[in-house]
């Protein structure tokens, strides 16, 4: 049944096609239910659980020859797990590979959304850790079932209550929990608060795999995805104080960055993409290396 | 013909096939009410259409079980091709069945005689492949809801009379429920459970 890459010896995107099959099925459920994790028969990938296991098997199964595929990793191209990823399909696959977020057909990632906007026709594949919203509120997978069951998310308010209780305001500032069109309450994978409005109302398609804990789940796009909060203390995300180091943008994700062993550090985009795009169009940031004064 | 003396034969590139017929459905279902082209070449015996030939041959394996509705099973050269290319199982009960195969839509069994999951585990229900005729985005149902932005239109036929009444309640179930997917000649579209549908 399967081709064989005359290369590797490996079939086209690594997995075997009744493998394939099986993962396509649990996409097209989980597309069909939006935020409900469908459980699938995850394999053992030739990485580490922890290493995106779960989205690499999610990009093997949707792949098709044609696609244009960018691999990010706390939104940077350069990164080891990126980079590992993205010649993993490249050699497996022989696709097209790029960094730059608007020429991707498919993008896998680990805890960011790029920072340009996405279109219609881009799938967005998120690498998740633990896909259950409630299992550090509830260890328990037939209770925390049953609750999703019931559209029981009680606890989940009580949690982000006891943030506020404790610290005056939510304190929950990565895998924010959201729900997705008005019913199951989903764990976004650990993408900082900061790209939860990203996913509301998204042109492209967002596959969610958890490889460890088998688990697919999705947000088609154009779908409300509505951060948990409270009147009184309405969802806000981050806000940085200065722009981009490099480049000088504003309104992005930034990473620190620790620049020697004196305490200087500069802070700069954490979507590298983004910020490379900006600096050939232009623009400068003010370098901005900062220096502890003790 | 006899049945025995020719096989007609399956996807000529099974790896990159398979993939284009899974994200035509992909996109079927991610938006409701789009039209997805669905090129195939398959030749299977009729009343089997090519394109439920090749959203069987895709989807349907020894875990994935499917269902052929009465036309299909009048023929058994059909349960011959699907069985010799999928190797799934072809059972009598429509309730066991993970895909649906229906040559003849207007005539399809009461969506409750499938697989509707149950409220922990809702994605264990079934999915319905009807052979349509006719396909537009134009006119019809309005729908919205996940992967629709603003709104959409999608008409299909033929279908049974009371269409609009088993979609309603089909959608009144989620999360539980079943996924239609409309294969017209060389296209389809799919209407998820998600969809909310106004106007027949």
């Amino acid at each position: 049944m399967t081709t064989a890459n005359p290369e590797t010896g490996y079939n086209f995107g690594y997995l075997d096609e009744g493998t394939k099959r099986m993962i396509r099925r649990a996409i097209l459920k989980a597309i069909a239910i939006p935020g409900y994790q469908v459980p699938f028969a995850a394999r053992e990938m030739p990485m580490p659980y922890g290493w995106g296991t779960g989205g690499v098997q999610v990009t093997a199964a949707i792949l098709g020859k044609h696609d244009v595929l960018k691999v990010i990793d706390q939104g940077s191209d350069d990164t080891t797990n990126a980079v590992s990823i993205r010649a993993f399909f490249a050699r497996t696959a022989d696709v097209a590979v790029t960094t730059r977020t608007r020429d991707a057909t498919v993008i896998q990632t680990r805890h960011r959304i790029p920072e340009a906007p996405l279109r219609d026709g881009q799938v967005l594949v998120y690498q998740v850790p633990i896909p259950e919203p409630l299992r550090f509120l509830e260890p328990r997978e037939t209770e925390t079932r049953q609750l999703h069951a019931l559209a029981e998310y009680g606890l989940m308010h009580v949690k982000l209550y006891e943030d506020i209780a404790r610290h005056g305001h939510i304190a929950t500032t990565y895998a924010y929990p959201v729900e997705v069109a008005g019913r199951y309450v989903m764990d976004p994978s650990p993408t900082p608060k900061f790209d939860n409005p990203k996913m509301d109302d998204c042109p492209a398609l967002q596959l969610f795999g958890a490889g460890r804990e088998k688990r697919i789940y999705a947000v088609p796009p154009h779908t409300r995805v509505k951060s948990l909060d409270f009147e009184d203390h309405p969802f806000r995300v981050q806000t940085f104080d200065r722009p981009c180091a490099l480049c000088g943008a504003e309104g992005v994700y930034l990473d620190e960055v620790l620049l020697d062993d004196a305490g200087g550090r500069m802070f700069v985009c954490s979507d590298t993409d983004h910020c490379e795009e900006r600096r050939a169009e232009g623009h400068l940031g003010t370098g901005g290396m900062e220096t502890a004064h003790a | 013909m006899s049945g025995r003396s020719m096989l007609a034969r399956g996807f000529a590139d099974p790896v990159h096939d398979a993939q284009g017929v899974f994200r035509a459905v992909m996109d079927a279902l991610a938006r409701p009410g789009t039209i997805q082209a669905l090129a195939t070449d398959l030749a299977p015996p009729a009343p089997l259409t090519s394109e439920l030939a090749a959203l069987a041959l895709a989807l349907a394996d020894a875990d994935a079980p499917l269902w052929l509705d009465a036309g299909l099973a009048r023929n058994p050269a059909v349960a011959g091709f699907l069985r010799f290319h999928t190797g799934a199982r072809i059972g009598e009960d429509p309730a066991e069945a993970a895909f649906a195969l229906i040559s003849d839509p207007a005539a399809c069994p009461d969506f409750g005689a499938f697989a509707q999951g149950t409220p922990a585990y809702p994605d264990r229900s079934a999915t319905l492949v009807l052979a349509v005729s006719d396909l537009s985005d134009r006119e019809g149902w309005r729908l919205d809801g996940p992967g629709i932005r603003d709104s959409a239109r999608l008409a299909a036929s033929p279908l049974p009379a009371d269409i609009a009444s088993r979609l309603a309640r089909n959608h009144a179930g989620f999360p539980e429920g079943i996924d239609l997917i409309f294969a017209a000649p060389g296209r389809l579209a799919a209407l998820p459970r998600s969809t909310r549908i106004a106007g027949a």
